[in-house]
């Protein structure tokens, strides 16, 4: 599904943040992504979507070569893969079903199936009753909820989030960590760089510490390892 | 490459919608295309039209050979000859004097009538040939040509005319293209900049149309759009002016058509292919405007 070989990823400003990663990661997994700042765990992530371009080495990703690839085949890839992000990225002026049927619309969806496909994604994420707000009407936990939501309307094959719980309260947090549990029940390969201890160690899934562009462990069912 | 008709739709809405939020910028920017295209479409109408006259006169432009008058009749024949064996001749005419002579008298109507003292020997004129080329440009070229033969006294041509036409065209060309392309450039650049200040504000929206997998050229389409409707916005004005103003010119061409050599041309078709032209250049200030800004902004 995902295989790193050798990788390194030079920044143009001259900063090794990848320096030779190698990992394979099964359909279906659950992988946390740990390490401290600027350890290289967002251009790991970023690697993945073709947001960023290895320097050296291979990346392979639903079989495609993510090196040879070509800029006009990248939203291919990327309509199989769902994103989260620490800062919600939601589109502030749009209702919460316009945010979500936006991601639909720009790839083209018909009408028909984007209107049941979005009502039955903020089903999903419990949030089918707050359809019509915007935003700025939800708390970050439910903003979270929706940016979920919006990444899985395609049915992606993996999920990757950075940092997804970077932004809110332990409580909503294991309620992000619930909805993602589930989201990997149903098959969905999910990759997530987090920092926080509690959730690494209490939901134990497969772990991967970086260091310094390195990969220093990689222990399923592991903890998070560092004092933080 | 194909569209779905609802894609096509969205970005036409997607386009119309921008042009309507930044509606100063937009205001600036077809008023920009609007100046633009007016100076370009009475440049080209009056550019136009003179070469249109000037191609009237040249058509009517014949060469007149004044053969020296001691030339023996054999001389007369084989400059003839010649003549005829040049490039680019269309025909050759001899002219004797005797009707050289009396073509003048008529010319002149009654003044003419002091000319008729001449005794058929005493007339001063000179045998000549009227020489008329193939392609009226070639003229200039051909009387030269026919200057240099043997027994050929001077040759006579409306070169003033035709050459001060020629000229004052070539000064006007040259002024006008200047200001013109300056003013595209001008016109193309407000354009950029209105559609930047699109790109800006949706930011986060092609932010997030690039993580979803939309295509570029999703992407870019509604840009194009809305740089084509600033185009052809400021297109209007001018084809309307185009319109009123010809038809007027047009309504009067009786009086501007006493002179014998100066008419207009026609309103139909003229009007309607300046018209085409302007909409088009309209379209491709529109379009190229947005190309520069959406590749700087997309670098996709
Ligand atoms: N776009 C960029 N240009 C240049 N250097 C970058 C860029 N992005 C990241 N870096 C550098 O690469 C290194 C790895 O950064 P990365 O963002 O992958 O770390 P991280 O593990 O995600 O850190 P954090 O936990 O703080 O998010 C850092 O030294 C960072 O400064
Ligand atoms: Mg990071």
């Amino acid at each position: 599904m995902i295989e790193m070989l050798d990788v390194k990823k030079t920044y143009p400003n001259g900063v090794i943040a990848l320096n030779g990663v190698s990992v394979k990661i099964k359909p279906g997994e659950f992988v946390y992504l740990v390490g401290q700042s600027g350890a290289g765990k967002s251009t790991f992530i970023k690697l993945i979507f073709r947001e960023e371009k290895a320097s050296s080495g291979s990346v392979t990703v639903n079989s495609k070569d993510l090196v040879q690839m070509k800029w006009k085949d990248v939203p291919i890839l990327r309509r199989d893969i769902g994103v989260v992000f620490q800062d919600f990225k939601l589109l502030p002026k749009m209702t919460i079903y316009e945010n979500v049927a936006f991601a639909l619309e720009v790839i083209e969806q018909s009408p028909r199936q984007i209107r049941k496909r979005v009502m039955e994604v903020l089903d999903q994420v419990g949030l089918k009753n707050k359809a019509r707000f915007i935003p700025d009407e939800l708390s970050g936990g439910e903003q979270q909820r929706v940016a979920i939501a919006r990444a899985i309307a395609n049915y992606p094959k993996i999920l990757i989030a950075d940092e997804p719980t970077g932004n809110l309260d332990p409580d909503t947090s294991w309620e992000i960590m619930k909805l993602l549990e589930e989201i990997n029940a149903s098959g969905t390969t999910i990759i997530m760089a987090t920092h926080s201890k509690e959730i690494v160690n209490t939901v134990k899934r497969r772990v991967i510490a970086m260091e310094d562009g390195l990969i220093v462990r990689d222990e399923y069912r592991g903890d998070y390892g560092y004092e933080s | 490459m194909v569209m779905k008709v609802r894609t096509l739709k969205r970005h036409v809405k997607e386009g119309l919608k921008s042009s309507w939020r930044n509606s100063w910028m937009t205001l600036a920017s077809v008023g920009a295309v609007t100046t633009t295209l007016l100076l370009v479409s009475v440049f080209l109408a009056l550019m136009m039209n003179l070469n249109h006259v000037a191609q009237n006169i040249e058509e009517d432009v014949l060469i007149k050979v004044l053969i020296d008058v001691t030339a023996t009749d054999d001389e007369v024949e084989e400059l003839g000859e010649s003549i005829k064996s040049l490039d680019n001749v269309e025909s050759v005419d001899f002219s004797s004097r005797d009707q050289e002579l009396k073509g003048l008298i008529d010319s002149l109507g009654d003044e003419g009538n002091v000319f008729s003292l001449y005794g058929d020997d005493e007339n001063p004129l000179n045998h000549a040939y009227i020489v008329k080329a193939v392609e009226p440009k070639d003229t200039i070229t051909l009387a030269e040509e026919i200057e240099s033969l043997n027994r050929v006294e001077k040759v006579n041509y409306g070169q003033d005319v035709v050459e001060n036409i020629f000229t004052f065209n070539n000064y006007a060309r040259n002024i006008g293209l200047i200001l013109i392309v300056a003013l595209l450039f001008t016109a193309i650049f407000l354009i950029s900049n209105t559609i930047k200040i699109t790109i800006i504000a949706r930011r986060s929206e092609i932010e997030i149309m690039k993580l979803v997998g939309a295509t570029n050229w999703f992407i870019r389409w509604p840009f194009f759009i809305e740089g084509l409707l600033l185009g052809i916005l400021g297109s209007i004005i001018p084809i309307a002016l185009l319109f009123t103003g010809y038809y007027f010119l047009d309504q009067n061409s009786a009086m501007i058509n006493q002179f014998e050599f100066i008419t207009i041309l026609p309103f139909n078709p003229f009007v309607w292919q300046l018209s085409g032209i302007v909409i088009l250049i309209g379209a491709v200030i529109g379009i190229w405007g947005s190309i520069m800004s959406v590749r700087k902004f997309l670098k996709v």
